[in-house]
């Protein structure tokens, strides 16, 4: 799709827009190189001294109250959250998608009905439906946590997806499709789909930021990410403790992910500002 | 009007159901057996019949489905597990300090967000406009439990300005004094919930005023020979608050989710914590209880702002 | 006749893309006279809603009038005014009219408001004596049931009627001149000939002077005493109503007669200028109606001046060099 890469070149055209992915990018690379980016990827917490060490040369991020290098896990942690992140908005915006498509184009009663369940699952916030259903397991597996965020994040998208379907079916380059007798699936895939991608591709992009933020949450409360495996959430619980002495255990976790957020918010936003055709 | 009205109270009505019904559907579909327990809560064959009866558990779905929303008509959401009490009881008595919080941080939201927004929608691109956005989009991108624990440790703990945590000292004043001791309780946590979404109201308010300013209406305001700050604040505003009001809607969600780790991390004893505390202690009536309130307040706070935009747009009011 | 307006080399630039500034207004003079219609007429992309919007100094950012413009209003120069003292001119001295009268008005005051609120920002007066003033206006331009209408809103109103609202807003603090750009672009041909009517009685009633800014020639007829013809921001010719609908000089003014459908007369082809306008960011060199005209030659590659070709009729055409002081 080319008015993809003309939105995502206007995006890197901006100052803001070009450090959100260049951050992003950064990020990612590093999710990917994995343990080879760490400076201590195997590290046995057995030197205590070296317990909750203030940041050095060797340890830039310090260490944690079990000597282990913060820097690796911020690293580590990074992988766990930008995949959760990616998974889960991948989902949400697939079920959106298809929702709203479906309802804007099918319109009457099914769109109502659609509509009406969106309305009363919205009403409930996303963070308790997660409590609810997350207070019940003992011990929620990866991927269950993944399927959990991602079918609680759609409903919004649904929405969206739906006014700009309803939009675009009016249009008259729409009219003119179906005029010609093009088949519905090529007018709702060639058509509308891709004409609404731009907006959808925003909402995924500002829902990656959500998701690490709720997914640090709950990792927080001990609900999301269970340990061993690292979340920048449940970092900043395992630094709580110890916050006087060394606040750098939960500080820079804290910081990866404002760090984070921040950039898929400016990038989410310069695309935003890429694809509304009325410019600044 | 008065039929939008009539027409847009019964969506509402009807929302709230759905959200009643689809809470009801989600607990019912979870896996693992609620009156299940382990360890120290387990509980004995016997003491599980009964509260099965109690909760009416035995009963086909339908019939409990009709009981839920029965009891919920009449107020009733059952008795915790935990403290043994009815939750609707103890909902109320922690609802009056998360409507405390909750009510603080949308006044500094809609008095300083609108009035940010604003003043940066006129100062558009200029260096202060830029700085001030990327530092509100910092603050949204903040998690707020991690702000609140930053704050609660270095303001509370270590410098020992404000108190880190709870409501109020156990040994009260006067009437005064204790109110002055909440209000000093109250800082920390409303100053983090409100650094997390005071940004999205900003930013908000600044997009909506700029939309604004561009229309037509404004260049014949202007050609009238109005001062300019009557230009902004009374025409231009006055249009674009309707997006806010909007959010207002919006926001009570947010709100309401971003008080739970607050209230979490300052030990502040509103719903939040309380819906916590009855995870951690698989309160199911608690926790449905708490959902339940929760729907109740988000739908009834779209429906307060979309009846709020009616009254102020006449173009909807007159129709 | 008291010149009230008087507007010389007029330039509007705009910042382009690559960093220079472009002329959508480039070199426009024209004046005013007390109780004078002078309709300036041109297509859309001409430059002549800027060169309006220019006089009351409401340019949008990042535009900005040029230096060497100049704008006197009576002893005024407009260019030179800040803050309160341009604010004092708005509306007081030039009243607008705006095009779309729908998007024109603040939708969520009332109109009766919106009327007041141009008379109190500059005359002493009671918000009652304002109210009254609105009800007087509304009365003067013609709104049937005018006490009625005063706490309507504008959407509960016709397009007739808000462009009548829009009227009443602009005569509110009494300014000796109205400028009214293409005040019935967006109403139906009948409602046209009221709104214009309307003007017109005003006009006399009050001795104004009005800049009627349209691109039908069709309205210019009856209603301007003088006519100046606009083409890629500057003035092509300019000529008394009548002079100029008798002898229209310049190629382009011909060409907008010719591609005029007549209602009366046999039917014949329309004959449109070919061509498009020129964009303001890349306006040809030399005499711009160059590329368009049927009659361009050799000098027209050397920018024309404005040249006389009759009475008080002038057109910025080397042309007019071989019939220059006609009879």
């Amino acid at each position: 799709m080319s008015t993809l890469r003309e939105a995502l070149g206007a995006v890197w055209r901006t100052p803001r827009g070009r450090a959100g992915m260049g951050f992003l990018a950064f990020l990612a690379l590093l999710a990917l190189l994995g343990p080879l980016a760490l400076p201590e990827p195997f590290r046995q917490f057995d030197l205590e001294e070296l317990a909750n060490a203030a940041p050095s040369v060797d340890h830039p991020f310090g260490t944690d109250q079990l000597s282990r290098d913060v820097l690796s896990r911020v690293v580590s942690g990074a992988r766990i959250s930008l995949a959760v992140a990616a998974l889960a908005v991948g989902l949400s915006v697939t079920l959106g998608a298809a929702v709203g498509l479906v309802a804007g184009y099918w319109g009457g009663v099914l769109d109502a009905v659609l509509m009406r369940l969106v309305d009363g699952a919205l009403a409930v916030p996303r963070l308790f439906l997660l409590l609810l259903v997350l207070s019940v397991p003992d011990r929620v597996p990866l991927a269950a946590l993944i399927l959990l965020i991602g079918t609680t994040g759609w409903f919004a998208t649904s929405r969206l997806v739906r006014a700009e379907v309803l939009r675009l079916r009016e249009e008259t380059f729409v009219r003119a499709a179906e005029a010609l007798g093009a088949s519905r699936r090529r007018v709702i895939f060639r058509h509308l789909l891709v004409n609404a991608a731009g907006p959808l591709l925003v909402a995924a992009t500002l829902g990656v930021g959500d998701v690490i933020l709720l997914e640090a949450g709950l990792s927080f409360l001990g609900l999301g990410v269970q340990p061993p495996t690292p979340s920048w959430g449940g970092m900043i619980l395992d630094g709580r403790p110890v916050l006087e002495a060394a606040p750098w255990v939960s500080v820079f976790p804290g910081a990866a992910i404002i760090l984070t957020v921040l950039a898929t918010n400016l990038v989410g936003d310069a695309l935003r500002d890429a694809f509304d055709p009325r410019g600044a | 009007m008065r039929r939008w009205l009539v027409r847009r109270t019964l969506q509402a009505a009807l929302t709230l159901l759905i959200a009643l019904v689809l809470l009801f559907l989600l607990i019912h579909i979870l896996p693992g057996d609620p009156l299940a327990r382990e360890g120290e809560h387990a509980l004995t064959p016997e003491q599980t019949e009964a509260l099965r009866a109690r909760y009416g558990l035995d009963r086909p779905l339908f019939g409990q489905l009709a009981a839920f929303l029965g009891g919920l008509a009449k107020g009733d959401l059952g008795v915790s597990i935990q403290y043994g009490r009815p939750v609707t009881e103890l909902l109320l008595e922690r609802l009056p300090a998360t409507a405390l919080l909750g009510g603080t941080v949308l006044l500094l939201n809609f008095v300083l967000g609108v009035w940010l927004g604003v003043r940066q929608a006129v100062r558009k691109d200029s260096r202060e406009d830029r700085w001030i956005t990327t530092l509100s989009l910092a603050g949204y991108a903040t998690p707020s439990f991690w702000l609140g624990i930053v704050l609660a440790g270095f303001v509370g703990v270590r410098w020992r300005l404000l108190p880190p945590a709870g409501m109020r000292d156990p040994l009260g004043g006067g009437t005064v004094a204790t109110a002055v001791d909440i209000l000093r309780h109250l800082i920390l946590p409303a100053l983090t919930l409100s650094i997390v979404s005071i940004a999205g109201t900003m930013r908000y308010q600044r997009a909506a005023l700029l939309e604004v300013l561009r229309l037509p209406y404004i260049v014949t305001a202007r050609a009238k020979g109005l001062p300019e700050s009557m230009v902004i604040w009374r025409h231009a505003w006055r249009n674009a608050l309707f997006p806010v009001l909007t959010l207002f809607g919006l926001w009570l969600p947010i709100l309401v989710s971003g008080s739970v780790f607050v209230e979490s991390v300052f030990a502040w004893p509103g719903l939040g914590s309380l819906a916590i505390g009855a995870v951690g202690n698989r309160d199911y009536p608690l926790l449905v209880g708490a959902a339940v309130l929760v729907a109740a307040v988000v739908v009834l706070g779209t429906w307060l702002s979309d009846v709020a935009y009616a009254v102020l747009d006449p173009r909807v009011r007159t129709s | 006749m008291t010149r009230v307006l008087h507007v010389r080399d007029l330039r509007v630039s705009f910042p382009a893309p690559d960093g220079h500034r472009f002329h959508p207004v480039d070199g426009v003079s024209f004046s005013l006279d007390r109780g004078e219609t002078l309709a300036l007429v041109g297509e859309s992309g001409c430059g002549k809603s800027l060169t309006s919007l220019a006089l009351l100094r409401l340019v949008p950012p990042p535009g900005r009038v040029d230096a060497g413009s100049t704008i006197r209003l009576g002893d005024t120069d407009v260019l030179s005014l800040e803050g309160e003292a341009l604010r004092r001119i708005r509306g007081r001295r030039i009243g607008m009219i705006f095009q779309d009268p729908m998007t024109s008005l603040n939708p969520v005051f009332t109109v009766g408001d919106q009327i007041a609120e141009g008379v109190r920002a500059h005359l002493p007066v009671t918000k009652a004596q304002a109210r009254e003033r609105a009800l007087a206006l509304l009365q003067e331009v013609g709104i049937p049931d005018p006490a009625g209408r005063l706490d309507a809103y504008p959407h509960q109103l016709s397009g007739g009627m808000r462009q009548r609202v829009m009227i009443a807003i602009a005569l509110a603090a009494e300014p000796e001149i109205l400028v009214a750009d293409e005040p019935t672009t967006a109403l139906d041909v009948t409602v046209q000939a009221q709104i214009l009517e309307v003007l017109d009685q005003l006009r006399r009633a009050r001795g104004m002077a009005v800049l009627l800014i349209t691109h039908d020639l069709g309205i210019v007829a009856g209603r301007a005493d003088r006519v100046a013809v606009m083409y890629a921001g500057q003035i092509v010719e300019e000529a008394p109503t009548l002079e100029l609908f008798a002898h229209p000089s310049h190629p382009y003014t011909q060409g907008l007669f010719a591609s005029v459908p007549r209602i009366s007369g046999p039917v014949e082809r329309l004959t449109p200028i070919g061509g498009t306008v020129p964009s303001p960011t890349a306006f040809p060199s030399g005499c711009r109606f160059r590329p368009r005209c049927p009659q361009a030659f050799d000098k027209s590659e050397l920018p024309p001046d404005l040249l006389a070709v009759g009475p008080d009729h002038r057109m910025r055409c080397w042309l007019a060099e071989g019939r220059g002081g006609r009879d």
